[in-house]
């Protein structure tokens, strides 16, 4: 009996222990999500074309990650960089596709 | 085939490749000139001067509801708290009178003008606070009240002016003029809008329950009061606004290029009278 409790225990400390380690992989997921979201943003700001929604959408991932929930955190913060770099995208093709539309 | 004729046929195919902007100069003229006759054509009926009414040279209805809100109009309260601002001075014994050509009076249709010692477009926000902060005032936000009320007394006292904005033949003007062009074309935001789709595509349609104004004549009636703002508004917290709406963030108010913007829409208003301070749906 003895043996089997100690096996159940050593069952119960792993479980907890991949638990624990799955989750301090989704906060450094975040902590990489969030880095790479800011940077694209960042560049986006240099070329003066932010959107409000990134910058929503980062709020919403920080309080998500300062809730504990870094999987609800860590996808937002991708959503956040999937904007950013489509406002970067769009601030590069108007440099000269403004031109077309032009009255002249 | 000789290595000359090689590159002059290259150069043909090249040149036929590039759209027909590519080469152009910066001309004002006849950027002037195609941009009010798009508005004439696409908009006969509409007399010139009414362009400065913005949204009520489009529509009919909405134009009977402001002429009879014209009788006790909104921004009356702004001009004359401003015309008082206007008149009080600062605490070196000197006056708003004392910073401006004419005493400040009937001035506002040569505004935004480009000065060449600063090198930058100055506009009259800017120009109210470039004077408070020389005689020791703090300078007033933008998108507020105050900043509002003195340019409704400008304004107010230069109505029926024509806009008279000049471009010297200056490389920073041009480059400010052409900055300001630029940024009135370019989509932006996540609705992915310029402030062309809906000032030049689309002015006269509505969006959601607002009629949207043409671009010619549309910063005449600034400052405006908006009856969705609940209050009055400069310019500034208009281009502010404009770009929030498109999901942009928006510039700092006065930023280089709303000054820019300024710039450009109000030469292409060259001639037309100013009517502000205006009233807005």
């Amino acid at each position: 009996m003895r043996k089997y409790i100690l096996i159940l225990l050593a069952i119960v400390w792993s479980i907890a222990g991949i638990a624990f380690v799955a989750a301090a992989g989704s906060e450094a997921d975040f902590k990489s999500a969030l880095a790479a979201a800011e940077s694209a943003n960042k560049e986006a700001g240099a070329l003066k074309n932010q959107w409000t929604t990134t910058a929503q959408q980062l709020a919403a991932a920080k309080q998500a990650a300062a809730a504990g929930d870094f999987d609800k955190a860590s996808s937002l913060a991708k959503q956040a960089e999937a904007l950013a770099k489509a406002s970067i995208a769009q601030a590069k093709e108007q440099q000269e596709a403004w031109r077309a539309v032009e009255i002249r | 085939m000789s290595r000359k004729l090689v590159f002059a046929i290259a150069a043909l195919c090249f040149a036929a490749g590039e759209p027909a902007w590519a080469a152009e100069a910066v001309n004002p003229s006849a950027d002037f000139k195609a941009f009010r006759d798009y508005f004439t054509s696409r908009f006969p009926k509409v007399p010139l001067k009414d362009f400065v009414n913005g949204p009520y040279s489009m529509d009919a209805d909405l134009r009977k509801q402001w002429e009879a809100k014209e009788e006790f109009p909104p921004y009356e309260f702004a001009l004359e708290q401003g015309k008082e601002m206007f008149a009080t001075p600062f605490k070196n014994g000197k006056s708003y009178a004392d910073c401006f050509p004419n005493q400040g009076i009937g001035i506002r249709q040569n505004y935004p003008y480009f000065d060449e010692k600063a090198g930058k477009v100055i506009t009259l926000e800017l120009a109210l606070n470039l004077c408070r902060e020389a005689n020791g005032a703090a300078p007033y936000s933008y998108v507020k009240d105050e900043m509002a009320a003195l340019t409704a007394y400008m304004a107010y006292t230069s109505r029926g002016k024509p806009f008279d904005i000049k471009i010297p033949d200056d490389p920073r003007a041009l480059e400010a003029y052409e900055n300001g062009k630029k940024y009135f074309y370019q989509r932006r935001g996540q609705l992915n809008f310029s402030c062309a789709s809906c000032h030049v595509q689309s002015p006269g349609q509505r969006i959601r329950t607002e009629v949207l104004a043409p671009a010619l004549g549309i910063l005449a009636a600034m400052p405006i009061y908006r009856s969705e703002w609940g209050g009055m508004g400069t310019t500034s917290r208009r281009f502010v606004t404009c770009n929030s709406q498109v999901r942009g963030v928006p510039l700092d108010p006065q930023d280089d290029l709303y000054r820019d913007v300024e710039y450009y829409l109000s030469y292409m208003s060259n001639g037309l009278p100013i009517a502000g301070p205006g009233a807005r749906p």
